[in-house]
Order: C-alpha cells, then sequence, then structure tokens
C-alpha cells in the first residue's frame, strides 16, 4: 500500500471531523489525562530545589532551562498509547480503510495529544518556572516557548511511538528512540527563555524552536504513518 | 465501485514460513467465498492481503470495475471493502454509540444508515453502555453494525459467527443473503458452514 492520498471529498471532511472528536476524547483519557501529566512536571519540579541543596539563587539562575528540560521529560509520559492501544484493539487496521491516508491520520492524533496534554502542559509551565525562581516577568515567553515546544515534543515523540509498536517495554524504548531529538528544542527553549531574561536577542532562538516544530509536524506524520504500515504487516 | 476481487498466483509468508503459495481465484458480485484450512492455514492473513495490510511475497490482487477497469487498490480499500477481524478496534472506555458513531462516520456513512443499523442489529439497548460492560457476542454485533451503517460492497469476515447466539447467526445470516442480493461480495473465514450458499476455498499448503 503506498500512502498515495484518497481525493478529499465531502465525506473526507466528516471523517476528519470525527477522527478529531475521538483523538481529543482519547488523549485527554489516556495515561490518566493532562491532570496526571501535569501533576508528573509539578513533582519533577519539586525535586529540583530538593537536590540543588539551600541556595536559592543558584537555582533561580537555572530555572528556566530545568523548567523546560522538566517539561520535555513530562511531554513524554502520555505518548506511549499513541498508537498502541489503536495497534492492539484492531482500530488501526480500520483507520487504514478509511477516506484519509495514514499520515493524516497520525497528524490528527498528534495535534489532538498536543491539545489535550501539551496545552495544559504549556499552562503550567510559566508558574512551575516561577516557583523554581525565575522572574515573574518572563511568564509569556516562557508560554509561547513552551507551546511551541510541546509541539515538537509530540510530533517528534509521536514517531517514536510509532516505532516502537509491537516491541516489549515500549515506553522505555521511546523514551531512549526520542530523547536525542527532544534536544533541539530543549537548547532553543530554554536559550529564548534565559535570553530575554538577560536582555539579549532571543528572537533567533524562539524562531529556531518554532522552525523545529513547525518543521517537525509536517514531516512527523510520514514517518509515523511508515512505521505504522510496518507494524500492521 | 468494486465489481472483482481477483487474486492471481498469490504467495505470502510470516516471517520465515511460507504459508501458502500459488493461490489464485476471483469473487465477482453476489458471490460469497468462505476460506477452509488448518488454524495457521492463512485464512486470516489472506484476508489481511486483501484489505492490503500486509504485503504479499509473491502475485497481485486486484480490484476491478463494472466495466473490467482495474480500480487503484488504495481507492477501492478505502471505499469498498470492510474489515472484519478477531480485533474489533473498539475503545472500552469509550460508549458503544460514540464508537459506533465514529466508526460509522470514518467508514462513509450517514445518519439514516447508522439509525438501520442500530435498528438491524437490535442495538439501542447498549449505545449508551462502556464497551467494556458488553459481552463478546455484543461487541461482535456492535462490529457487524458497521458492515450495515458504511454500506460497502466487499465484506471480509474472519470467524464472523463465533461469539454469536443461534437467533444473532441465523440473524446474520439473512443479513448475508441480503448483502449477496443487492450484489455485495463476501469473503469469510470459517470453520462452521455459513447459512449462504458459498463456494469453497482451501487455503494452505498442499
Amino acid at each position: 500500500m503506498t500512502g498515495a492520498a484518497a481525493p478529499a471529498t465531502g465525506s473526507g471532511f466528516v471523517a476528519l471531523a470525527a477522527l478529531m472528536r475521538r483523538e481529543l476524547a482519547l488523549a485527554w483519557g489516556r495515561g490518566g489525562g493532562p491532570l496526571f501529566a501535569c501533576a508528573f512536571y509539578v513533582g519533577l519540579a519539586t525535586l529540583l530545589p530538593l537536590a540543588e541543596g539551600p541556595t536559592p539563587q543558584k537555582l533561580a539562575a537555572i530555572a528556566p532551562g530545568a523548567a523546560f528540560a522538566a517539561l520535555a521529560l513530562s511531554s513524554l509520559l502520555s505518548l506511549e498509547r499513541l498508537f498502541e492501544r489503536d495497534y492492539e484493539d484492531g482500530a488501526l487496521d480500520l483507520l487504514t480503510l478509511g477516506p484519509l491516508p495514514l499520515e493524516v491520520v497520525a497528524g490528527v492524533k498528534c495535534l489532538a495529544q498536543w491539545l489535550a496534554n501539551g496545552v495544559p502542559l504549556a499552562l503550567a509551565a510559566p508558574i512551575v518556572s516561577i516557583a523554581l525562581g525565575a522572574e515573574p516577568r518572563l511568564w509569556l515567553i516562557n508560554l509561547i516557548a513552551a507551546l511551541g515546544g510541546g509541539l515538537g515534543f509530540t510530533f517528534v515523540g509521536g514517531i517514536g511511538a510509532a516505532l516502537v509498536l509491537g516491541a516489549r517495554r515500549g515506553g522505555l524504548l521511546i523514551a531512549v528512540v526520542v530523547l536525542p531529538l527532544f534536544a533541539p528544542p530543549v537548547i532553543f527553549g530554554a536559550g529564548a527563555v534565559e535570553a530575554f531574561g538577560a536582555g539579549l536577542e532571543w528572537k533567533p532562538a524562539l524562531a529556531f524552536l518554532m522552525a523545529y516544530s513547525l518543521a517537525a509536524a509536517g514531516l512527523a506524520p510520514f514517518a509515523m504513518a511508515a512505521a505504522c504500515r510496518n507494524a500492521l504487516s | 465501485m468494486i465489481w472483482r476481487l481477483t487474486v492471481e498466483n498469490l504467495a505470502l509468508a510470516r516471517g520465515e514460513r511460507q504459508l501458502f503459495a500459488g493461490l489464485g481465484f476471483s469473487l465477482v458480485r453476489g458471490e460469497a467465498a468462505a476460506l477452509t484450512g488448518a488454524n495457521g492455514a492463512g485464512k486470516t492473513s489472506l484476508l489481511r492481503a486483501v484489505a492490503g495490510l500486509l504485503r504479499p511475497e509473491a502475485g497481485r490482487i486486484h480490484f476491478d470495475d463494472l466495466a473490467g477497469v482495474e480500480i487503484e487498490a488504495d481507492v477501492a480499500r478505502s471505499r469498498g471493502l470492510h474489515l472484519l477481524g478477531h480485533y474489533d478496534g473498539l475503545k472500552s472506555i469509550r460508549t458503544a454509540g460514540e464508537e459506533l458513531t465514529f466508526w460509522t462516520r470514518w467508514l462513509g456513512g450517514d445518519a439514516a444508515s447508522l439509525a438501520q443499523a442500530v435498528d438491524t442489529l437490535q442495538l439501542d439497548p447498549l449505545l449508551n453502555l462502556d464497551i467494556r460492560k458488553l459481552s463478546a457476542g455484543q461487541r461482535r454485533r456492535l462490529a457487524l453494525a458497521r458492515l450495515i451503517a458504511a454500506p460497502r460492497p466487499l465484506w471480509l469476515l474472519d470467524e464472523p459467527m463465533a461469539p454469536l447466539d443461534a437467533s444473532r447467526r441465523a440473524l446474520f445470516g439473512e443479513l448475508m443473503q441480503t448483502h449477496l442480493d443487492g450484489g455485495g461480495m463476501i469473503l469469510a473465514a470459517v470453520h462452521d458452514a455459513l447459512p449462504i450458499p458459498v463456494r469453497e476455498l482451501k487455503v494452505g499448503l498442499a
């Protein structure tokens, strides 16, 4: 089966809307949903000052970067189930028989995952960052970087989730596959926030972050669909 | 729309193991074929190959329209066939109604055909229940409802009768007969005889 798109017709839009609704409902409930991911995020951020010791100034200096790294880890949490449930219960078979190609299905799944998990995490990001000692005036750049970075984390993470389909201990494998690919958004996301805080030129870093995330959103669906087809055959 | 399914000189393998080779048959509108063979002979794999999920080792599968012109396989599969396997694709945390509505829209059905499917398969009392609370037979009826809710000519069925009770087996027999009378095609992997006139196709290495 090649990935050639069936021509989109009226039924294509109905199917797309139905898929989006289903994926949002599933993403909302997956792995405990956004509340669980946010609790993990806050918990992780709470451990940092405990590990760092009784010098809040030291922590405040690295707060934006530390908060962004914690965000990356929290984004991984519910990715394991992105394709796995559909693969195990046969839904992925049926999704290949619909009017839209698997590439679109994969893109919609990631978009729903981002809306249901990435956006709530991004909303928590400024709070976590301030709690770690970052200056409150950084909240907006923090939020923007977390929203953009989260989009990249979700789509790149989706490639990992599709690649490990059918493997045992898939969750651990995803982390190993995907964490190296999380390096650029962490560098640019945390870099943009740090630069803004220090009064330096912050726009290039933010532009790189957005470019990375949009490229991931554009290209990752092809990789995810190929990995899914491979797992099904 | 699909008028004829043709399988030519097909060979399938799972890993290193050859399931069968040199299999050929064709199915035209109004015809049903029952795939028989021992466990592991490759009946399910053949259905998955027809659905485009498995890549054949050799041979080809193609779909022709009324004029004998070959339809692009992706288009034929995304508009013209249903696959009903062991795994029904139903999510345990969602309600029967939500799942049936989603699959109907995904597979190209509309509200009228959905209502007809609910009526035919007597699903009304189940629609508000979570999938995890359904019995195996109820889940199968919900999966069968897709066939009615989104009309498509070629049905690929894998042991469709297994979890159904006697009266529902008779009902599903009628549904299959109606589908054939309306110009549909059925390719079913079975162990027990189907309650409709079928051609038998033996699958497996000779």
